[in-house]
Order: C-alpha cells, then structure tokens, then sequence
C-alpha cells in the first residue's frame, strides 16, 4: 500500500532559533496520528509547514494525489496546492472563527466549499449542506443563522461540516477540542471519531491533551524542542513510554 | 497461533534517578488453535505485564511474540493496529471509552472496525448485551455511569462482539455475580470450541480450572537478582 503521506526530514528554523527539525515519517489510507508535546515543542510549525502554511527550509512533504500520484506539495505551485486544500486536504483550526466566515450564513459556509471546487446548483448545494449540518448535529432550523449566533461547539462542529463537505482524504487538526467544555469535547470526539471510520479519513491532530490522542489517535508522536523524541502505538507510548521527557509528560496528567 | 520467545521486559524510570527495574526474563509459551492458557503467579509477578506485551501495549525489550505470522516486538503501529482489528482481541480489566457513546455502540464498535454493516453489527450487540443479562433500558446510556459489574459485562461483550482468532482475557470473571459468571465462561469455551486460541488471567480457580488446558507460572520468568 502506497502511504498517503510521506514526510522526510523536515526542517524550519526561525533566524536561529528551531521550529522543527528532522522529522519524517509516513501516514497510511485510514490513520490517525495525534502529535503531542508542551507548547513551543514545535508541533503547530511541524502541522503548518505539513499543511502548506509554511515553507520549511528543507525537507519534503509528498502527497499521494488522485491523478499524479506522489508528489512533493512543498514544490508545488501555488494554485496547485491551493486547489488540495480545497479538495483532498482540509484544515480544522483550533478557534472556529479561524476556519468559518463569521458573516456568512452556516449554510452558506459549508456551500462556499462545494463551490469553491466547482459545484452550482443551488438546490444541490443546500441539500448537502443541510445533510452536512444534520451530520454534525446541526438542526435545519439554523441554517440560515450565522455562526456569531452559535456556542463554541457548534461553531467547531460547523468547521468541521465545512471542512468535510468535500470528501477530503487528509484533514489537519490544531487542537480541534481546544477550548471547549468538556461535555461538549466527549461529543465532538464521538462525531469525530465515527466520521474518520466511515469516511476512511488519514488525520494529523496537534494537542496538548494526551486523553483525547488516547480515544483519537492510531499512533502518537511526542515532540520536545522541535525534536521528535518517541514515536509508536498510541496506547503503547502512553502505557509504557521509553522517553524521559515522555514518562514525565504522562505521570504529569492530572487525575480526575 | 500464539507463540512467546524468550521475551524480556524492564522499565526505566528516567524521572527517579533512571532506576532500570528488570521485570521479566526468557519468557516463553506456545498457544495452539482452540487451546485456553492461564497465567498464573502471585500478584506482581508479571501476568499482566505479559499480557500487556503480546497485545503490543507494552514494548518487549526482546524476544519474539508471533500472534500467526505478525511479530509484535518488531511489527510497525500499523500492522499492529490491523492485527488488533481482525486477529487478536483483548478483554481488558476496566473499560476506556469514549463519554457519552451508547453501550450498545461500545459493543458495536469493534464489528463496525472490521466493515460489518452498521444493522448486522447492532443486531450482534443487542444478543451479546441480552446475553450478559444488561437491562435493554440501559442500553442507550453510557457505560461511564454503569457499576463495575455492569461495566465489566460490557467490556467482555466487546470483547466478543467479533470473533478473533485470539484472545486475551484479563479477569472476566472477577467482579460477575454467580449466574453471569456462567455466562462468561460458556462463552470462552464456545470461543475455545471455534478453534480461538486463548491466554487468560483468572484469579477464580474453579473458573480456571473449568476453561483451561494448561497453566504457565510467569514466576519462572522473574529474572533472579544480580548478586
């Protein structure tokens, strides 16, 4: 099986100081994989220079496009990589209003995408996105509402409608329960979690909450300093973690 | 189907003075297709630990543990994750879910992960719960809120929703009353009947000797101290 991702020796630095560095590995049709570390570990500049936000100074991000293949996005043109992120890839930001048009009705925020690749059929367009809605839980009622008027899990529930709509392949996470209440954290992994099954989805997901890689995440990868010190089984790295700055982020977790 | 070579396993504890604690030493056993073995041992002599290990939870220091022709010690996360899908099962002793999923998607899961249509899988589920005496009324709600019995029969219900080729059992019985006890037991047996090869901790001997072939004592894996 050819991977769906494959990242070798990434590198970017700011001036002198490490974002990231040396980080390579590949993601397969299906898996999820949770990056963990404290803040400044360097995993939002690992997920931005992944995602096309970012040019890292070295290294090669090689995506395995539907019609050629194999290829480096780093290299990539601009429109090239703007039309993946528009249709295979998808971006779920840690605040919604990163990752919606506030001004703009919940329908029409998940239509945007589908026409965004093409699609103008109004009718269509609003059947998917009231299905879309539905799916994230989302009563028809609200469609015309805009997204100012929804709580913060609706509106992560909504980036993620909008996010989705397209049948991505990849979809980057920063911190998609970040922020939110804890009720409304155990549904949001539910939806997710039930949404990666049934679309086959690969997803990398940035947190800091190793309960929620745990109940997420295929496999884990733990970053200090812009360095990957552990990577392995999500339940395995977790349960018997080899690394020291590893074996201390995990006794440091606060019990309920 | 199960087969542990030579296996040996130490934690180092980097946070307190890298402390390196050898806990298990040429451990090794052999399970056959339609075989059940019991772990035996006092407590802290390594059961779980083992257990743990073939089911890739925990990291073999060496050694080889073949679950069919997969070696945990070396198989990449993938591969164990596909094992862990389709081969090996493990009913575990506490049951980690998700808040606020259905008990009846507990149960479901495991078939929806193997690609079971959604009805068939719930249909498998419903039986399983019905079987382990679950009041269909708690079926909607979740686990999280159960009693321990109750969430232990949920677990082993999963645990058994698909049929793996093998199985780990980590004390099924323990906190089960005498009527689900039985339950659980025949269920292991009809499990043994399929030709499942089964490893399992018990700490209730009539259970053990009633589904049991054979006993290994993972005493005889405590590496002796260095003297």
């Amino acid at each position: 099986m050819t991977p769906l991702l494959q990242v070798s020796d990434i590198a970017k630095s700011y001036g002198a100081r490490i974002g990231c560095t040396d980080v390579s590995f590949d993601l397969y049709p299906g898996e999820v994989m949770g990056i963990v570390g404290e803040s400044g570990s360097g995993k939002s500049t690992l997920l931005s220079c992944l995602a096309g936000h970012l040019t890292p100074d070295r290294g090669k991000v090689r995506f395995d496009t539907r019609t050629n293949g194999l290829r480096d996005t780093v290299k990539m043109s601009e429109p090239e990589r703007r039309m993946l992120s528009r249709t295979d890839w998808a971006f779920v930001h840690q605040h919604a209003r990163d990752g919606l048009r506030m001004n703009v009705s919940a329908g029409g925020n998940v239509g945007e995408r589908l026409m965004a690749v093409g699609a103008r059929h109004y009718g269509d367009i609003r059947d998917a996105a009231t299905d879309w809605l539905g799916r994230v839980e989302i009563s028809a009622d609200r469609v015309d509402d805009r997204p100012t008027a929804f709580s913060g899990g609706m509106q992560q529930r909504l980036q993620i409608a909008r996010n989705l709509v397209t049948g991505p392949r990849l979809v980057f996470m920063d911190e998609p329960t970040g922020g939110l209440d804890v009720s409304v954290q155990a549904r949001l992994l539910d939806l997710l979690r039930g949404l990666v099954r049934e679309m086959n989805l690969s997803a990398i997901i940035v947190t800091h909450d190793l309960a929620v890689v745990r109940l997420l995440a295929d496999r884990l990868m733990v970053m200090k300093d812009g360095h990957v010190v552990e990577t392995g089984l999500t339940d395995q790295v977790l349960d018997d973690p080899q690394h020291r700055y590893t074996q201390l982020l995990v006794s440091s977790v606060l019990q309920v | 189907m199960i087969s542990v070579q030579n296996v040996s396993k130490s934690f180092t504890l980097h946070n307190q003075g890298a402390a390196t604690i050898p806990v298990m030493q040429g451990a090794s056993l052999q399970v056959a297709p339609g075989e059940c073995v019991a772990l035996v041992g006092a407590s802290g002599a390594g059961k779980s630990t083992l257990m743990r290990m073939i089911y890739g939870n925990y990291l073999a220091a060496s050694g080889r543990i073949l679950i069919g022709d997969v070696d945990v010690v070396q198989a990449e996360p993938r591969t164990i994750l596909d094992l862990r899908r389709n081969v090996l099962g493990y009913v575990s002793q506490f049951l980690r879910v998700v808040p606020r999923v259905s008990a009846l998607d507990v149960v479901a899961e495991p078939l929806l992960l193997t690609g079971t249509p959604h009805d068939t899988a719930l249909g498998r589920a419903e039986a399983l719960l019905t079987r382990l005496n679950i009041p269909e009324r708690l079926w909607q709600l979740s686990p999280t809120t159960f009693s321990g019995g109750e969430q232990q029969r949920v677990n082993i219900a999963r645990g058994f929703a698909y049929d793996y080729p093998a199985l780990l059992l980590d004390e099924p019985t323990a906190s089960l009353d005498v009527t689900n006890r039985g339950v659980v037991l025949d269920m292991v047996m009809a499990a043994k009947a399929r030709g499942t090869a089964i490893v399992g901790i018990f700490h209730d001997d009539a259970a053990r000797d009633q589904v049991c072939d054979r006993e290994i004592d993972v005493a005889a894996f405590t590496p002796r101290a260095a003297a």
